[in-house]
């Protein structure tokens, strides 16, 4: 049987194309949400052209409607079939204060890991300079630290003028972007099962434990805090976080105890990993202010004390962000509680 | 949901309709690269000589902004056109390509974010290597960032509405003199071999001119041998034409030719 080809389109044409209005509208405002009879009617255009797309493969080889129709299929499939949620108008507040949170806690494992390798790194680098001291020129990530760190701190002491004059912004934007970068590549290496990211997790920790160790043993522990602790207790922590989403893509690739489809397992991460990588953004600019205006500035222009007393008070606050941030389900559910074993401490008092 | 035999992606709804997705391969998706490295550099250069102008206040802050916009547009021109687009960049529209979710849903923001910020692991270590080795290996032509974020780029051709009149209007059929030799015609063909005359028809002006009378030579001869017109009918009628002729017993119902459905014919015999 070979179907009239000109009735059939005659017939189910006007169809297809309000079909085609239907899917357009949705498309140039994926927000909007269609009244029930309009959802009906998409739902009975779709299935139509689903039976016409039946039909064309079953009865007829004409490969421009079919193709014609299938791309119509395939847009409505999508309207149609999707469970997910419609992508929500952003609230940059409720996403920081609640989402970002929420979703380092619940990946908390991964980034307990990161600190560990990161930790590992940290004390091999160490150990490597305090055994070997020959080792400092294999170990040192940057040129100027390659130099004794007494004489170091002497020549940043004794500096009669300031070294990033009318260079602070743009050292400040080149910090940042050069910091998102690497924290990105971190992120992305996830994708060698995690052993990429765990890697530079490692070699970033031997790099800052081998400067650390450096500055320790030639005396210099106070300039070392003070110069690296206003901008390292947020720069760190967003280099473990990218390194946290990182592991979390390797633990998704290689599955573990989940026994699900990889693209489910991907999927239930998605959200998370963008909110991860969105803190450590957030993070890495601020840390790039911070040592450009203030962590260069050293003793007598700005005391130890007080870069120390920064750094002190920005990781406190840090922690706390992270463990009791994005709660306030928590609070109401305690507040419940209360009122449940409570029942008068909600009551308002009586007047007299 | 299947892989078909040329890079489609081929999805079964819950109705039990088929559609195919045709998937792009590792040199179109690079090709659409090229065109949006371009444009990011278009864009970059824009944004600094625009953002130069700070540099009256402060060349320092000019040259700070500098740095920053280039490095958001370079991040964010895939994120940002990708989804207002709907899985289109500048590069990808004028390829012809599209990003989608791999079950054929909706594309969601996650996926596109995802999928461009693990551009860094696919363009190792230069050029997109592993991201090319990656789409050349994988069943669905996807590089890691599409595995991550679970979708595909497919490709998309710009599509006509059909319309049947380009091809047999104002033109008098012959054949249907002879209404039992016709229905023996309808009768005797199939669907493909239909499909394959209706084909070459819409797609003969693309043809080489030599290919044109060959292809239509040997379609002809395949529909001469079901069944026999008289050669008074037949005479001084091309290939093509018959084959047209052809198409127009096959794909219309007696009842249209019949003036039903039809548009009127001229009466000029062909």
């Amino acid at each position: 049987m070979i179907i009239d080809l000109e009735q059939f389109i005659t017939e189910e044409k006007p169809h297809w194309q309000a079909l085609e209005k239907v899917l357009d509208r949705l498309a140039n405002d994926p927000q909007q949400i269609l009244p029930v009879a309009e959802v009906r009617r998409l739902h009975y255009l779709y299935q139509r052209a689903s039976a016409d797309l039946a039909r064309i493969r079953t009865f007829c080889a004409e490969e421009n409607i079919r193709r014609y129709l299938e791309s119509l299929v395939a847009r409505g499939f999508a309207e149609i079939h999707e469970t997910r949620a419609k992508p929500r108008r952003l609230r940059p507040l409720h996403w920081f204060f609640g989402s970002l949170p929420r979703a380092f806690r619940r990946h908390f494992k991964a980034f307990a890991l990161a600190c560990l390798l990161f930790g590992i790194g940290g004390v091999f680098g160490g150990a490597a300079i305090w055994l070997d001291p020959e080792a400092k020129p294999v170990l040192m990530p940057f040129a100027h630290l390659k130099g004794d760190p007494s004489e170091r701190v002497a020549m940043e002491e004794n500096a009669g003028k300031d070294r990033l004059e009318e260079q602070k912004s743009t050292f400040s934007s080149h910090l940042m972007t050069h910091n998102t970068k690497v924290s990105l590549f971190v992120m992305a290496l996830g994708m060698t099962w995690g052993l990429g990211t765990a890697l530079l997790l490692f070699t970033n920790g031997i790099m800052l434990g081998a400067v650390a160790m450096d500055y320790i043993l030639a005396g210099e522990t106070t300039f070392l805090l003070g110069w690296l602790m206003p901008h390292g207790v947020i720069e760190i922590p967003a280099i473990l976080v990218a390194g946290q989403a990182g592991l979390m893509i390797g633990g998704a690739l290689l599955g573990g105890r989940n026994a699900e489809p990889l693209r489910f397992r991907f999927r239930d991460i998605a959200a998370d990993l963008i909110t991860l990588i969105g803190a450590v953004a957030i993070m890495l600019v601020w840390a790039g202010i911070i040592e450009a205006f203030l962590s260069q500035y050293h003793a007598p222009v700005l005391p130890y004390s007080l870069k120390i007393g920064f750094g002190v008070v920005e990781l406190t606050l840090l922690i706390v962000f992270l463990t009791y941030g994005g709660r306030g389900q928590t609070v109401a559910t305690l507040t419940n509680w209360r009122l449940a074993l409570w029942p008068k401490a909600g009551r308002p008092r009586k007047a007299g | 949901m299947n892989h078909g035999a040329t890079s489609t992606l081929e999805i079964t709804t819950p109705e039990g309709v088929v559609f195919a997705l045709p998937l792009a391969g590792p040199v179109t998706r690079f090709l659409a690269f090229l065109v949006d490295w371009g444009c990011v550099m278009v864009l970059a250069n824009l944004i600094s000589l625009v953002v130069g102008l700070f540099g009256i206040v402060s060349r320092d802050l000019a040259m700070a902004l500098t740095i920053a916009a280039y490095f958001i547009v370079s991040i964010g021109y895939g994120i940002v056109t990708e989804w207002y687009w709907r899985g289109q960049t500048i590069g990808k529209r004028v390829l012809n390509l599209r990003v989608m979710d791999a079950r054929g849903m909706r594309l969601q923001f996650n996926q596109v974010v995802i999928r461009n910020l693990l551009r860094f692991v696919d363009g190792l270590p230069a050029w997109y290597f592993v991201g090319g080795v990656a789409c050349l290996v994988n069943r669905q032509a996807q590089r890691l960032g599409d595995i991550a974020a679970n979708t595909i780029v497919v490709r998309q051709p710009k599509l006509q509405a059909p319309d049947l009149n380009q091809l047999m209007a104002d033109k008098y059929n012959s054949f249907n003199d002879h209404p039992h030799l016709a229905a023996r015609l309808r009768q005797g063909s199939t669907p493909q071999e239909a499909g394959v005359a209706l084909s070459a028809l819409l797609r003969r002006n693309d043809m080489d001119p030599q290919a044109r009378v060959e292809l239509f030579e040997t379609i002809a001869g395949h529909f001469k041998s079901k069944v026999a017109f008289p050669p008074e009918v037949t005479e001084g009628l091309s290939d093509e034409r018959y084959v047209r002729n052809v198409v127009d017993v096959l794909f219309r119902s007696p009842t249209a030719q019949s003036g039903g459905h039809g548009p009127p014919y001229k009466s000029t015999r062909q």
